[in-house]
C-alpha cells in the first residue's frame, strides 16, 4: 500500500472506529484498539463510553496508554474501580463492545492466545487469557483487529483460550455463556469480516485494492467471499487528519504500520 | 473444545476450605498492632520456601518492587504464585530461575508477557522448560477466587472461561444454577500464604490507601493469611482516623509496613510517578542474553542491599523527577 495515503494500521484503525456508534460503552486494550475508540471519540462517537480492564471508567483519554492499567487509563475518569467491578458490569450486560487479540484465530472467532504446541511443554508460551476470555465471554459484541495470515487464521487452534462461537450453531449458549452475545466483526489489513448465521466467519467488505483471491491465500480455513462483496470506504482525510494529530500524534500505534 | 467438559483438570495449588481459613483467621491477632519493619525483616518473617504468594497492583502499576527483590535475594524458592496480569513483577520471580527454582506453581491469567512492551524472553524461558506447573485462569476468573476466599466461602460462580481450553485446564467445575437451571463455573477460593501490596499512604498499623484503580487489591488482602504492605509514604494513625471511609485494607488484615519511596518502580504510580519505559526495555534486552541478565541482576539485585541501594544503581534516581513530570503533565 506504499502508493497510498494510510498505510495499513491507519486503515484498520479508521475502519474499526467506524463499528463503534455514539453512547456505546466499549472495553480496549492498548495499541490499536485504544486509538479506535479514541479516533470515534473525537469524530462520530463523541459519547462512546471507554472502560478499562484494572478498573478506569470512562477516562478522557488524552495520551495513548501503554498497560490497560496505567494512570492514562484513569485520567479524569468518571471513576478508578476494581478489575471485578469492570468485568461484573460486563457480565450483567452494560457493556456493547470489547476488543481481544490473538496469535491464532479459527473460523468461528475462537482465539489462542495461551501457547503453541503442547500445553505441558509448550514451544511457544504466551501470556494466555488475560481478561480477554471475559471480554469475549460477557460483552455483546466482540471485534479483532489483526494482520491477515495463515499464520493467524487457522483451521484448528492449538489451544482456545477465548471463546467465540465455538463450534458453531448454538455451542456457545449451549456452553453456559450469556445468551446473545459473541464475535461481531474481524477487521485485518486486507478486509472486514462478520459471521453468518452458523457463526462461521465470511467476507463483509475487501479493503481499497485486495482481491478475494488474495484473502483465499491468506486464511487457513474456508472463508465466504459472495460475488459482488463491497469495497471497504477508505479512511477520509477528515479520520487520518485527526488521528494522526489528536489520537496518537507521537506514532506510537500507527507508525509502525507498513 | 467439548463444551461438555464439566471438570478442569488443572491442578489446585491451594485448599480453598473456609474452615481452614478460619482457623487460620482466628490466630491472626494485628489489628491495633504496629508492625512497621524494613522490606527485608517482612520478607524473612513472613514468606517461607514454598508459600503461595500474590503481587498486588497491575504487573507494572502499583507492584510492590522492593519486596520481589527480597524474595530474590533471600533466596526463596518452590513458590506457588498467582497471576492475574502479572508482568514486571513476574519477569523479576523469573530472573531469580537463574540460581534456582523460585517458582513451582503457577496459577495464570495472564503472564510472560509486559502487554504492548512484549514478551519476557527470560520468563518464557521458565514457563517452556516444562519446570513450572501451570494452571490456567482468566483475570476475572482469578480475581473471582480471590473474592471467594475475601467472602469467606469455597467457591463462587462466574459465567465466563466456560467452553474452553482456559476452563479445561483451570481447576473450576460447571454446575447447575439451583434457581434459573443456569450452567455456570464454580471458581474455588484461593486464599494466598502471602500477598505483597504497594499503597499510597498507610499508617502504622496497616491502615492503608490507593489513589486510581484498586485491580484486585482490596480482596487480595482480605484473601491472604499474611499481608506484606509496601507505602510511598506512613501517615499517622489519627490521618486514618479523621476519614476511615478512605481506608482500602484494614490493619487487622496487614502483618508488616515497609516505607519504601517510589516503591513501585519501575512501574507506575498513579499521581505520583510513570513507569520507567527506558529501564523496563533493558530488562527485556539483557534478558535475551542469558549472560548477560546474570550480569543484570547481579549488579542491580543481588549486590545491592535494598530497594534504596536500586534505585542507585539502576539509575533510576536520575530519572525519577522526569517520571514525576510525566504523571504529573498526564
Amino acid at each position: 500500500m506504499a502508493d497510498r495515503a494510510y498505510n495499513a494500521i491507519e486503515l484498520m484503525i479508521c475502519v474499526a472506529s467506524r463499528f463503534l456508534e455514539d453512547g456505546a460503552t466499549v472495553g480496549v486494550g492498548t495499541g490499536a484498539p485504544c486509538a479506535a475508540a479514541m479516533l470515534a471519540q473525537k469524530t462520530h462517537a463523541p459519547e462512546l463510553f471507554v472502560v478499562f480492564e484494572a478498573g478506569g471508567l470512562g477516562p478522557e483519554l488524552a495520551a495513548m496508554p501503554i498497560s490497560v492499567g496505567d494512570s492514562r487509563t484513569s485520567h479524569r475518569a468518571v471513576m478508578a474501580t476494581s478489575m471485578a467491578d469492570v468485568f461484573e458490569m460486563c457480565q450483567r450486560g452494560l457493556i456493547d463492545y470489547a476488543f481481544l487479540g490473538g496469535a491464532q484465530i479459527d473460523a468461528y472467532g475462537n482465539l489462542n492466545s495461551t501457547v503453541l504446541g503442547p500445553f505441558e511443554k509448550p514451544a511457544v508460551r504466551f501470556p494466555g487469557s488475560g481478561g480477554g476470555n471475559d471480554f469475549a465471554s460477557f460483552c455483546w459484541r466482540t471485534m479483532v483487529m489483526t494482520e491477515h495470515s495463515r499464520r493467524r487464521f487457522v483451521q484448528s487452534l492449538d489451544f482456545l483460550t477465548s471463546p467465540g462461537y465455538l463450534t458453531g450453531g448454538s455451542s456457545r449458549y449451549e456452553a453456559g455463556l450469556p445468551t446473545g452475545t459473541g464475535p461481531y466483526r474481524v477487521i485485518t489489513d486486507l478486509c472486514v469480516m462478520g459471521y453468518d448465521v452458523d457463526g462461521r466467519m465470511e467476507v463483509r467488505s475487501l479493503h481499497p485494492g485486495v482481491t478475494a483471491d488474495s484473502v483465499r491465500a491468506a486464511t487457513g480455513f474456508d472463508i465466504g467471499i459472495s460475488e459482488g462483496v463491497a469495497v471497504t470506504d477508505a479512511p477520509s482525510v477528515d479520520e487520518l487528519g485527526t488521528l494522526r494529530t489528536d489520537v496518537d500524534p507521537a506514532g506510537v500505534v500507527i507508525g509502525r504500520g507498513s | 473444545m467439548d463444551s461438555d467438559v464439566t471438570s478442569g483438570q488443572g491442578p489446585l495449588f491451594s485448599d480453598p476450605d473456609p474452615d481452614l481459613a478460619r482457623a487460620f483467621f482466628r490466630t491472626k491477632r494485628v489489628a491495633l498492632t504496629e508492625k512497621v519493619m524494613s522490606a527485608r525483616e517482612a520478607v524473612a518473617t513472613y514468606v517461607k520456601d514454598g508459600d503461595y504468594l500474590a503481587s498486588g497492583g497491575f504487573g507494572t502499576n502499583r507492584i510492590a518492587t522492593a519486596l520481589l527483590h527480597e524474595v530474590l535475594r533471600q533466596g526463596r524458592r518452590n513458590l506457588s504464585f498467582a497471576g492475574h496480569t502479572t508482568t514486571h513483577d513476574f519477569e523479576i520471580l523469573c530472573a531469580g530461575h537463574l540460581r534456582g527454582p523460585v517458582l513451582a506453581r503457577v496459577d495464570a491469567a495472564y503472564i510472560v508477557g509486559l502487554e504492548a512492551r512484549g514478551l519476557s524472553p527470560q520468563a518464557r524461558r521458565v514457563m517452556q522448560s516444562g519446570d513450572v506447573e501451570v494452571c490456567e485462569w482468566s483475570n476475572y476468573a482469578l480475581a473471582v477466587r480471590l473474592r471467594a476466599a475475601a467472602t469467606g466461602v469455597p467457591f463462587l460462580p462466574t459465567r465466563s472461561t466456560q467452553g474452553t481450553d482456559t476452563f479445561r485446564y483451570s481447576a473450576s467445575r460447571t454446575i447447575e444454577c439451583p434457581f434459573t437451571g443456569k450452567q455456570v463455573a464454580a471458581v474455588p477460593a484461593l486464599y494466598p500464604d502471602v500477598a505483597f501490596i504497594h499503597v499510597h499512604t498507610c499508617d502504622a498499623l496497616g491502615n492503608a490507601r490507593v489513589e486510581g484503580i484498586a485491580v484486585a487489591d482490596a480482596d487480595l488482602a482480605r484473601a491472604s493469611k499474611r499481608v506484606i504492605l509496601t507505602t510511598e509514604r506512613i501517615v499517622s494513625v489519627d490521618e486514618t482516623r479523621q476519614s476511615p471511609q478512605e481506608t482500602l485494607i484494614p490493619s487487622l488484615c496487614v502483618d508488616a509496613v515497609c516505607e519504601v519511596p517510589y516503591g513501585s518502580y519501575p512501574g507506575n504510580m498513579s499521581g505520583c510517578y510513570f513507569s520507567d519505559e527506558a529501564h523496563l526495555r533493558e530488562w527485556l534486552e539483557v534478558e535475551r542474553d542469558t549472560a548477560a541478565l546474570t550480569t543484570f541482576v547481579d549488579r542491580l539485585i543481588y549486590e545491592t542491599e535494598s530497594f534504596e541501594e536500586y534505585l542507585e544503581a539502576s539509575g533510576a534516581k536520575d530519572r525519577l523527577p522526569e517520571l514525576v513530570n510525566i504523571e504529573k503533565g498526564t
